[in-house]
């Protein structure tokens, strides 16, 4: 013991925290650094850079994701993200500045568009593709083939307590009824609640809802006696999953395709789907670019989506409101 | 008298020498300031705990303004997100109780029976083996436990082999047995930890007065290990009703006042889970929703730690 | 001597109580009952934990190749990948790491050396530490989107403030073993110290944290392997996005592998599911990898300090 001893004792302690030490920040950059260096070799580089931030309506995800994917993988310098925080919710951050492109499976209300302009946002809308809302009831289902506007009603209005198909209609089996469906915060929500119930908004309460259409999917697939709705690429990708039902919106049964949304034979439930961006961030190269390469793409985008794509006319209206966009 | 560097001529000016060098009142400051830094990182975490409240009580309060706490603590619908909104928490109430309730069952026997085996009976080389395979088991990510209630316990499991009635797509029952297994590691630690703090002399004076093993374990060991185990018991219960994740995969997101366990259900915690990643605009009714059902979910946790901390060293205090 | 006056048929000698016990057929029986329900207990734990490992190797097996790490995430399953999922945790993770360690083991030393025993301010910093340490993860969650992303900071849903959150998350595991890893620093060696006139910062510094090391390393990796696996908060700080590229810093969109998988298992199509299950190993793999550098550096340093 002595003086000798302690300061061997600090040379090793100190030794120690330095060799601990050493070893955690070298971990620690050589991981950081690897990250940074990390794969931006994807696809082939055009020079644009920047982010492009997009939220929105679930139903349109699936379009814009594609859209996102593909484009970055020839523009590797600009990254996009996708967000699914439900049309609402897009909004809501859209006018907030936090994201660039807001996704709508309904058109903005004047409720949004004025809290963007108070935010000195003004908005532009394009058309990005046609949806035919889906209804959908699982594979056995063999007595719901064709379901009136007023059927819906009858199981989807506000205070509806029908638990059973056959209060639906007598000739229904006795089956219990279980209602999947678009959770409040989704354009597809407000869409189907207008057009089945009348107004906006106005549903039962006692379903599953959810954002993503997804887990409407496996609801729906899971449960003999269930029903659910939501966008027509959902119905076509699940396809063995879930069966779609043809809707009587007052001319006859009409099944949801892309000549009877196109056309507007399939009502009510045909609608457009919306992006929406401003001018701002229009201006900008990259997402000019987006754009662009979207429209130009839509064709082979929305069938791979399995989207309705745009009629000629929609086309054209979208491609002069971007050309009209000066870039900065 | 002013200290000098000069070689003491006198005992008053050895003891001159014996006050501060610059350079010692430079280190005692350097002490200072660290000591400062160093508290204040302390205090940090109560900066936490006090962010918490206020960030769950101001937008709580004035979501109370907005709906009637009476008809948030007794109404039995919640839809906040529907138009007309619809505020009673109570099916949310319940749903994290049936989960909860399914989950301490299967934790609390399961995970004593495994302590005790740990603790009593097992040789220390199955002892060696047998814990880490239980620290894997509490290392699993919740997502993980959360893809397998759903595609593996849920279609293979419960479906196949719940008698009573039809288990849908999403379940109580589903999520609440793995939520079980996850705290399971949680309960067999903490209640072993119970265990090994009775004294020896207890053990060897129930076996000298020809006491079988089981009934050393059952008459002896959990009498004077009962409060380690019901704080450990209290702490499942706490993170059985904080869990996020499992629920929000395998249980669903229809709040249903209900009490079957084959139908889903929605938890306090996974409809936060819900609410935020639909995202509600800030500072309307439905965003603040999140903040009073956390805050009453902060609550309920809080007072549970409370109660099982209190348990605790009233148990400390028995041995010592 | 039997002093009992009992009318049972209980006998009143050691040797025939003795006797007695060990003949009991019921007694055994309970015996033979209660041991194998506990080797039962034992034994479905461990059929769980075989059962979900099993199961998600052999649903993920058909995806575990170099293309899951290589390529990004993709709305056609073939191609999904799992890239900027993995990135995003590393940065995540690694900077709530950073963050952490030095803020929870400076309150560690703090409440371990300088502190004034019992004194009301201390005992609740302890009681508050404690409690953090049980709070669900979600309330943490929603404490990052009040405060980090929205309001006050305005960080939004970036890199920055999921490392943030995560950061406040671990902070009170660090601070609690850190405490023990101090704690379990032989007095001698800080007496010693003093005693040779160190002050107490240069005993803290030099003696007691090279001690410690092994038991502040350990308690470091595991909260870094608990942040890691989270995904609660993140859900709420907008981590749950369709992110194809790698973070590019601390205000770049990112996600997380929990949440990855989270959104590749909620996906409908089954080709999704395989991924989510892939994934799910990647992510096994990279927790097991930590764990075991924590066991590691613990047994290599307490060799040494012998």
């Amino acid at each position: 013991m002595g003086i000798a001893s302690s300061d061997v004792l600090l040379r090793v302690n100190t030794m120690k925290t330095r060799l601990v030490g050493r070893t955690l920040a070298l971990a620690i950059t050589g991981s950081l650094i690897f990250a940074a260096c990390g794969s931006d070799d994807s696809g082939g580089s055009s020079g644009l850079a920047g982010n492009i931030r997009i939220d929105g309506s679930s139903t349109v995800t699936p379009l814009m994701a594609l859209a996102a994917e593909d484009f970055q993988a020839e523009n590797s310098g600009v990254k996009v993200t996708v967000g699914t925080s439900g049309t609402g919710g897009g909004f809501e951050k859209f006018c907030n500045g936090e994201t660039d492109v807001s996704m709508a499976s309904r058109a903005i209300k004047d409720s949004e568009k004025e809290a963007c302009a108070a935010k000195g946002i003004e908005t532009l809308e394009f058309v990005v593709a046609n949806d035919g809302l889906s209804v959908v009831v699982h594979p056995d289902n063999d007595w719901a083939k064709c379901l009136t506007v007023a059927h819906l009603n009858k199981m989807w209005a506000p205070g509806s307590t029908l638990s059973n198909w056959n209060q639906v209609d007598p000739s229904f089996p006795d089956q219990k009824l279980t209602l999947f469906g678009a959770g409040s915060d989704s354009g597809t929500f407000d869409y189907f609640t207008d057009a089945i119930n009348g107004e906006e908004g106005a549903t039962r309460t006692d379903y599953n809802p959810s954002e993503d259409d997804n887990i409407t999917v496996s609801g729906v697939n899971g449960d003999k006696g269930a029903l659910g709705y939501f966008g027509l690429s959902y119905l076509l990708e699940n396809s063995t999953k879930v069966k779609g039902v043809e809707v009587d919106g007052g001319d006859g049964c009409v099944a949801p395709s892309t000549e009877t949304v196109q056309s507007g034979a399939y009502k009510p439930l045909s609608r457009p789907l919306f992006i929406y961006t401003k001018a701002e961030a229009a201006a900008r190269d990259e997402v000019k670019a987006f754009f662009e390469y979207y429209f130009e793409n839509q064709d082979a985008l929305t069938s791979e989506a399995l989207f309705v794509p745009l009629t000629a006319e929609q086309l054209e209206t979208a491609t002069e409101e971007l050309d009209a966009i000066e870039s900065a | 008298m002013t200290p000098s560097n000069d070689a003491p001529a006198s005992f008053d000016a050895a003891l001159s020498d014996l006050r501060p060098s610059a350079s010692l009142k430079r280190r005692r400051n350097v002490e200072r300031v660290i000591k400062a830094v160093l508290g204040a990182m302390a205090t940090l975490s109560v900066g936490v705990t006090i962010a918490i409240a206020f960030a769950l009580v101001r937008p709580a309060v004035e979501f109370f303004g907005e709906v009637s706490p009476k008809e948030f603590l007794t109404g039995t619908t919640w839809a906040p997100l529907f138009k007309p909104a619809q505020f009673g928490v109570l099916p949310l109430v319940t749903g994290t109780f049936l989960v909860m309730a399914i989950a301490v069952v299967v934790a609390v026997p399961c995970g004593l029976a495994a302590a005790f085996f740990l603790s009593e009976y097992a040789s220390p080389r199955l002892r060696a083996v047998l814990k880490p395979v239980l620290e894997i088991l509490a290392g699993i990510p919740t997502v993980v436990f959360g893809f397998f209630a759903l595609y593996f316990v849920n279609p293979e499991i419960t479906q196949r082999f719940w008698p009573f009635g039809d288990v849908g797509t999403f379940s109580a029952l589903s999520a609440g047995l793995v939520v079980g297994i996850m705290i399971l590691p949680m309960m067999v630690s903490l209640a072993e930890d119970a265990m090994s703090a009775v004294p020896d002399s207890l053990r060897e004076g129930a076996l000298a007065l020809a006491a079988t093993k089981r009934e050393m374990c059952t008459k002896v060991i959990f009498p004077a290990a009962l409060s380690g185990i019901v704080a450990a018991t209290v702490l499942a219960f706490s993170r059985a009703i904080g869990e996020t994740t499992i629920v929000l995969l395998a249980a669903g997101s229809n709040p249903q006042l209900t009490g079957n366990p084959g139908q889903g259900v929605q938890t306090m915690a996974s409809f936060i889970g819900f609410a935020g990643i639909g995202d509600q605009p800030t500072g309307s009714t439905g965003y603040k929703t999140i903040f009073a059902v956390g805050a009453l979910l902060f609550v309920l946790t809080f007072v549970l730690n409370i109660v099982s901390a209190r348990i605790v060293r009233r148990f400390r205090q028995e041995y010592e | 001597m039997s002093a009992t006056t009992s009318t049972d048929a209980v006998s009143h000698t050691p040797g025939e109580a003795l006797a007695t016990a060990r003949t009991s057929g019921r007694r055994r029986l309970f015996d033979t009952a209660f041991r194998s329900l506990l080797i039962a207990s034992v034994g479905l734990a461990l059929l769980t934990l075989f059962a979900l490992l099993i199961d998600t190797f052999l649903t993920g097996q058909p995806r575990l190749n170099t293309d899951l790490v290589n390529n990004m995430p993709s709305s056609r399953p073939a191609r999904a990948g799992i890239q900027s999922a993995i990135f995003g945790s590393l940065w995540c993770v690694g900077l709530s790491g950073l963050v952490s360690l030095p803020i929870g083991v400076g309150t560690a030393i703090y409440l371990e050396e300088y502190a004034p025993r019992g004194k009301w301010y201390v005992r609740l910093i302890e009681l508050n530490i404690q409690n953090l340490a049980g709070v669900p993860s979600i309330v943490f969650g929603i404490l990052g989107l009040a405060f980090i992303a929205r309001s006050p900071l305005k960080w939004g849903f970036t890199v920055g403030s999921g490392a943030m959150v995560l950061t406040i998350l671990v902070l009170p595991i660090v601070i609690i073993s850190s405490r023990e890893a101090l704690r379990a620093v032989p007095p001698s060696l800080r007496d010693g110290s003093l005693a040779l006139g160190a002050t107490q910062w240069q005993t803290i510094w030099h003696q007691m944290l090279p001690s410690a090391v092994p038991g502040i390393a350990t308690g470091s990796i595991l909260a870094v392997s608990r942040a890691l696996g989270e995904s609660a908060p993140l859900l709420l700080l907008g981590a749950l996005t369709f992110v194809t590229f790698n973070p590019t810093g601390l205000d770049s969109g990112y996600t997380v592998l929990p949440l990855l998988i989270f959104k590749y298992a909620s996906d409908a199509k089954a080709e999704f599911h395989t991924v989510a299950a892939a994934a799910i190993i990647v992510l096994l793999v990279m927790l097991l990898i930590l764990n075991t550098t924590a066991i590691i550096v613990r047994n290599r340093f307490q060799r040494r300090a012998r």
